[in-house]
């Protein structure tokens, strides 16, 4: 009864203005299986690029992370614990891939090192080929919580990143106005985000991320702290941003429905300490809309992918709840 | 809805109205109280003076130009330590905050000065720098310097450890980090660390000069009290007072503007 209910509201609400695929991306194929479809020169992909990315592209995935070890020291006794433990993962150029599982499954950790926010122990990550050590350019990271400076504006806000990699004041300004357009937040330019709702909040900490122009967009749990229409809203807004942008993306949920709905591929992490269980492809066709979730084989897909998460752990928990 | 704002607007003049003629209504109420019991000889005015006989000795020394001469030398010490202790306090705190090390091997000696009364120097700063203003001056800074340091010591420890992840996955070095998360947020800090000097700044120029001086608010409101001017006392009681208050108003105005996104956040 409670999905009936969800679900229609994710029909009405849903309809923002990008809740229907934009003409320009309309005649758009599928996306090919191998994940390594040429970036679209849509209006907002052909944003200048900071070093030559596509000469590589093809022949280097964007992000390769091998024998991936992460372990945490509780900070009172000494003692180590696992939260990765040897995770192999690829993701091409132009690929949106999940990680699920359950909360505390090590996920979060495994995109922070990707971020290079942490130093796993052992295993590499590249981004584009280059080896992570620590944060930089060809990443930009979409927090759970929005964590908006309160003392800048929204505008303000955006620009940050370009403005600690020292880009003009006036080119920053300009490049993030395209991306108040994106992110629907015209007439709040000037606003704190004080004033900001939560959903509004988290629009300037995508279009932050965005604005950087990173080789690797790193979500987590992006819609987590967001109320379930507000959350559906976003994730059809999400969907829409992807087509534009067609960014090479890595996301962390605990949401199944989530996962399937944006990503081309969904890695499911075990229980602490992380392992890949299995990677599900995504083939609902694209440019994809928030009806994508009426296919039968959305159904099918997050079945599968609770069916796995569930035999591994015993908790019970179906689809449409958190797990 | 035109009617409805402009009743609400009505409404919360009012009320503001309604609240300062309250606070001066008290404050004219104890002046009448006091001058009506030392008219009716209820209280001796050779001891506690009256409205009256404040206000014209005020203007006394005014007109003969005493008042101003004390005033300005006060003004003299208060503003130099003041600014020495903004321009040193500053900056040591920051660096008590930010660098774990610096931290450590300080914060005793930095909480052994805070918790003492700094009078209890003055013989000693007498005897260093001598009888003039820059004894007076040190005693100043010593006072002020403290809450400036301790509240810019925790400004940098209470960086939320949110915005500084945010800085760091953005690729901000040190400096940066600095310079666009920890400073700002440090603001209010800042400023409840200058109110706190002012008091303080203020409490020092007048011990100092109650110490030793030949002239000053605080020498002369010790002159006047040896040699029974009662009048005097409370026409210097008044300026100090009225110093005060200016100056914190002026602050917290300051905090009001600077901190526009807070009330946006309200």
């Amino acid at each position: 009864m409670t999905n009936v209910l969800t679900n229609t509201l994710a029909f009405d609400f849903g309809g923002t203005p990008f809740g229907v695929a934009p003409p320009g991306v309309a005649g758009h194929p599928p996306k090919a299986d191998d994940g390594g479809a040429p970036l679209r020169e849509g209006p907002w992909g052909a944003t200048p690029a900071p070093e030559p990315v596509s000469a590589a592209a093809p022949t280097r995935p964007t992000l390769e992370v091998k024998g991936l070890v992460i372990t945490y020291q509780n900070q009172k006794t000494g003692e180590l614990t696992e939260a990765v433990s040897g995770v192999d993962l690829t993701i091409g150029h132009g690929e949106f891939v999940t990680v699920v599982g359950l909360s505390g499954c090590g996920k979060t950790s495994f995109l922070n090192a990707v971020a290079g926010l942490i130093k796993p122990v052992a295993g590499s990550i590249a981004v584009a080929g280059k080896t992570v050590t620590k944060p930089g350019p060809d990443r930009a990271v979409v927090f759970q919580k929005a964590t908006l400076l309160p003392w800048r504006t929204v505008l303000g806000n955006i620009t940050y990143g370009l403005d600690l990699r020292g880009v003009p004041r006036k080119e920053a300004r300009l490049r993030a106005e395209k991306y108040v357009d994106l992110v629907q937040l015209r007439g709040f330019e000037h606003f704190y985000p004080g004033a900001l709702s939560g959903g509004m909040q988290q629009r300037v900490n995508l279009a932050r991320a965005l604005v950087t122009d990173p080789h690797l967009l790193l979500l987590d749990e992006p819609f987590a702290a967001l109320d379930a229409i507000t959350r559906e809203n976003m994730q059809a807004e999400l969907l829409n941003i992807w087509n534009l942008t067609r960014k090479t993306v890595l996301m962390v949920t605990h949401q199944i429905d989530e996962a399937v709905l944006l990503s081309d591929r969904v890695v499911v992490f075990s229980g602490r300490p992380g392992r890949i269980l299995a990677e599900i492809r995504i083939n609902l066709p694209r440019p994809r809309t928030a009806d994508a979730k009426y296919c039968s084989d959305f159904d099918l897909l997050t079945k599968k992918i609770c069916g796995i998460i569930q035999h591994s752990a015993s908790k019970k928990a179906t689809w449409s709840y958190e797990i | 809805m035109k009617y409805d704002l402009y009743d609400f607007r009505t409404r919360k003049l009012l009320e503001s109205l309604i609240g300062l003629a309250m606070s001066v209504g008290v404050i004219i109420a104890l002046l009448v109280l006091w001058e009506v019991s030392a008219d009716l000889n209820l209280i001796d005015p050779m001891f506690s003076s009256s409205p009256s006989r404040v206000v014209t000795t005020g203007l006394e020394m005014i007109a003969d130009g005493t008042l101003w001469k004390h005033i300005k030398a006060s003004g003299r010490v208060f503003l130099a330590g003041f600014g020495l202790a903004v321009l040193f306090g500053v900056p040591i705190g920051v660096a008590l905050g930010w660098f774990k090390w610096v931290n450590r091997a300080f914060t005793p000696l930095v909480s052994a000065f805070y918790t003492m009364p700094r009078i209890a120097l003055m013989p000693l700063f007498i005897i260093w720098f001598g009888l003039g203003d820059a004894a007076r001056i040190a005693l100043v800074v010593l006072s002020a310097i403290f809450p400036l340091i301790v509240n810019m010591q925790v400004a940098m420890q209470n960086i939320d450890g949110d915005y500084r992840k945010v800085g760091i996955a953005y690729g901000a070095t040190q400096w940066q980090l600095f310079w666009t998360i920890a400073l700002p947020s440090s603001v209010p800090f800042l400023l409840t660390g200058l109110r706190l000097a002012m008091g303080r700044g203020l409490l020092g120029v007048v011990a100092a000069e109650i110490f030793g001086g030949a002239e000053g608010v605080g020498y002369m409101l010790q002159y006047a009290g040896a040699t029974f001017q009662i009048d005097v006392v409370f026409v210097l009681v008044v300026v100090i007072m009225s110093f005060g208050v200016i100056f914190d108003r002026s602050l917290f105005w300051i905090s009001r503007r600077v901190e526009s996104w807070k009330i946006a956040e309200a």
